[in-house]
């Protein structure tokens, strides 16, 4: 049981930083602001997430694995609206320096 | 299991380094923002992999802290680059 456990603590984790790894290399080579959110938002969500379901198999008590569940929780929320956020703020600027993007109805 | 932990934390801990880069090269101060918020969400992994890691729980609380100064952050540099999210409805300070 202790070794099938600690299998999915290794495939998650791994997955987890493979999508650090992916989220990273997307903001540094993609070549604007809205492609390198998209880049983002792939590591907050899905490395964060994966990196804590790996976790949970090596928690002490279930309050601790809850607390781990709530940390995650927590960053899927911020994420979102702070993505949209600056989302936001991005296509205004770019909207102001004359590019064309497409601007939903208000 | 504890050097497969330490291994990728050391891992998550590179690819913080690596989006560093962004920060340097970033042509708005959005690309910035994001690349801070990437490397607070990093944080928060790697603290967790070293609480299990070193067995320490409250390491667990500094990644809950850290999560709630990363969305602060990045909501005060929102909130300063565009005047019409500011204040929730209220009318701007006068000569501020």
């Amino acid at each position: 049981m202790s070794v099938a456990l600690d299998i999915v603590t290794i495939i998650a984790v791994s997955a987890g930083a493979f999508f650090f790894l992916a989220g990273t290399v997307g903001l540094l080579r993609f070549p604007d602001t809205l492609t390198r959110l998209h880049a983002l938002t792939k590591a907050d969500n899905l490395g964060l997430g994966l990196v804590v379901l790996g976790l949970l198999p090596q928690a002490g008590s279930p309050r601790d694995g809850l607390k781990l569940v709530c940390v995650w929780l927590l960053v899927l929320l911020a994420g979102a609206t702070v993505s949209q956020l600056i989302a936001a703020l991005a296509s205004s600027e770019s909207g102001q320096r004359g590019d064309s993007i497409e601007r939903g109805p208000p | 299991m504890t050097e497969f932990l330490t291994a990728a934390l050391g891992f998550i801990l590179a690819m913080l380094a690596l989006g560093l880069v962004r920060i340097l090269r970033g042509p708005g101060d959005a690309d910035r923002m994001m690349a801070a918020q990437l490397i607070g969400t990093g944080g928060i992994a790697a603290l967790l992999l070293l609480g299990v890691v070193t067995g320490v729980p409250a390491t667990v609380d500094v990644a809950l802290t850290l999560a709630l100064l990363a969305t602060f952050a990045s909501i005060a540099f929102v909130k300063k680059g565009s005047p019409h999210l500011d204040a929730d409805g209220a009318k701007p300070t006068e000569g501020a």
